[in-house]
């Protein structure tokens, strides 16, 4: 939580979004996870590209 | 033998005389018309600025690679048009002079039977006082429009953290250089590259980090933002884009038309009409598009250029240019086969088409400064367009004049982007994005103008190894090594 801590002042613009916790950095990053991403971004990507051919 | 000549060899221009070579054979001509000698994959030239790759790894020489299609190439600018020829022939043929291969200057006039013009954009610098001017880019900012911009960029950023090692505090200004600008995107990456590679380079606290964009709200990105589903809710673009300038420290200024550039200062106006200045130590603010100039004359040798082209210099197509105001807005408005409407055998494809209206909603201050993104032809939709508009012509060939031509409206196809968010195997991200449609159709969609399940995006590590992996696939194609055909664009 080092960036919101940083970054975020009350009322500045950046108050009023939401910022990611701990937990969804983390997974950003995570390899596994993110290999387990990659599959389903391609996936998801193929299927967009086919629809617009 | 039918002649094609293929304006401009960028995205659209070379995936369209790439495949109408393969698919005509050696019984018809091909001709590539473009000033350059090289062809750049334009979207990693967010890495060459920020000195992730070098400008020879996101270039390649066009000479050989048209060489071995069976593609005549001539590495010069066109200058005209004269789609009835001249009072000495009947022939449509376009005017070009070299930029290269030993004939520099000179000029020669090209016959054919279908032009498909892809010239893409002209970088407008000269719109904004103190950005450029006709010649280019400016001496106050930088640009990674082009892979020298780019590589001149990497070196000033270089500079600004030498800087900092030495304790210097630096601002760094990104964003749009005019209130009419798209390609916010690549300006999205750019800032967030350079903030990955501050981190990187230990200095992170030394910087200040400020983006400016002519958007009306974060996260438009010239198409009127978009809409993903996550935790049970349709959540808007917006939220995602100030949540990651948020968690980035990057501040942000929108609905600027960013009006004067001087040496380390810009001024603008905003949308609500007032001024402001901002100070900066590096800026990269990208110019607005417009065409590249084509002038068009009729047999008599008249001055017919506003009948082929829209006053932005784009060229005519088969889009609905009288829809008027934004409340009369059709996703039918939008071309489906880039035909000229006067004369049938010219083409356009990629940001050299001129769209109907833009996708993002007008707006202007109070002063009647207007103030918001134009529409943005990304790398997939002009892919897809060059595709089908030699798909088209081919047919034309060799089928004849009834031959029915192929279709590719942005308002029915989708895209996918991947910005990249700063580079590195294990600790790089980027946001990997599908729009369906590009241009919203609020009558099929309504609300959101999109569909939900096509439309999604999320931020990664995933979406940095998929950007990597094009920045590959696409030179690979694009150099017409085997199977570069079963790439899709
Ligand atoms: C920095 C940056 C990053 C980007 N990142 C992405 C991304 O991540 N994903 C994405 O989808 N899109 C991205 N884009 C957009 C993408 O680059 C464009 O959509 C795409 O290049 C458009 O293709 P085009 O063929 O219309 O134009 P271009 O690729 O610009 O090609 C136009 C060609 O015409 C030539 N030409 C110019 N004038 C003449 C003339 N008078 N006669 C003949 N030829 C001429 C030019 O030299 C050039 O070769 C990015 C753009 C920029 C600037």
């Amino acid at each position: 939580m080092k960036e919101i801590e940083k970054y975020v002042k009350p009322y500045d613009a950046s108050f009023t979004t939401m910022v990611p916790t701990n937990f969804v950095k983390f997974f950003r990053t995570c390899k596994i996870w993110q290999l387990f991403r990659f599959i389903m971004i391609n996936i998801k990507m193929l299927i967009v590209v086919r629809k617009s051919h | 033998m039918a002649r094609v000549v293929v304006l401009g060899g960028g995205v659209a221009g070379h995936t369209a005389a790439t495949f109408a070579a393969d698919w005509l054979g050696k019984d018809h001509e091909v001709v590539v018309v473009t000033p350059n000698s090289k062809w750049n994959w334009i979207p990693s030239n967010i890495w060459v600025g920020v000195g992730q790759m070098s400008k020879e790894e996101v270039t390649f020489d066009l000479a050989p690679v048209y060489q071995k299609a069976g593609i005549t190439y001539k590495q010069a600018k066109a200058l005209s048009l004269n789609p009835e020829g001249n009072a000495s022939g009947d022939k449509p043929f376009v005017t070009i002079e070299y930029t290269g291969q030993g004939k520099t200057g000179q000029s020669e006039e090209v016959t054919y039977d279908y032009l498909i013009n892809a010239t893409g954009p002209k970088l407008n610098f000269a719109a904004t006082p103190g950005l450029g001017d006709a010649n280019g880019l400016g001496e106050f900012t930088v640009s990674v429009c082009t892979a020298d911009h780019a590589d001149h960029a990497a070196h000033e950023f270089a500079k600004c953290i030498e800087k900092m090692k030495k304790g210097e505090r630096q601002k760094f200004l990104i964003g749009t250089g005019h209130g009419m600008c798209t390609c916010q995107g690549a300006a999205f990456e750019y800032i967030f590259n350079i903030e990955h590679e501050l981190r990187k380079a230990g200095v992170r606290d030394l910087a200040d980090m400020q983006w400016i964009s002519n958007e009306s709200f974060l996260g438009d990105f010239g198409i009127g933002g978009l809409h993903m589903k996550r935790g049970g809710y349709a959540a808007s673009s917006r939220l995602f884009a100030e949540s990651l300038y948020s968690e980035r420290g990057v501040k942000w200024l929108i609905g600027a038309h960013v009006n004067k550039v001087e040496k380390g200062k810009v001024s603008y106006e905003l949308l609500d009409g007032s001024m402001g200045e901002e100070e900066f130590d590096f800026a990269m603010l990208i110019p607005p598009f417009a065409g590249v100039g084509l002038k068009a004359y009729d047999k008599a040798g008249e001055d017919i250029t506003a009948t082929v082209f829209a006053p932005n210099g784009f060229m005519k197509v088969d889009a609905k240019y009288d829809a008027g105001a934004y409340e009369n807005w059709k996703a039918s408005d939008w071309p489906r086969t880039y035909q000229n409407p006067t004369y049938k055998n010219l083409f356009a494809a990629g940001i050299a088409f001129a769209p109907p209206h833009p996708i993002s909603k007008p707006m202007s201050s109070p002063n009647g400064t207007q103030i918001f993104p134009t529409p943005p032809r990304t790398g997939m939709p002009s892919g897809i367009i060059g595709k089908a508009v030699a798909h088209s012509v081919c047919d034309l060939i060799k089928k004849g004049p009834s031959a029915h031509l192929h279709e590719a409206s942005m308002a029915e196809m989708g895209a996918a982007c991947v910005a990249s968010a700063g580079k590195g195997l294990f600790d790089g991200t980027a946001a990997a994005l599908t729009v369906y449609p590009v241009v919203p159709d609020f009558e099929k969609y309504p609300g959101l103008g999109r569909d939900l399940d096509y439309t999604f995006g999320e931020i990664g590590l995933a979406g940095h190894w998929i950007k990597h992996i094009l920045h590959h696939l696409f030179m690979y194609k694009a150099k017409l090594n085997p199977g570069w055909t079963l790439i899709p664009e």
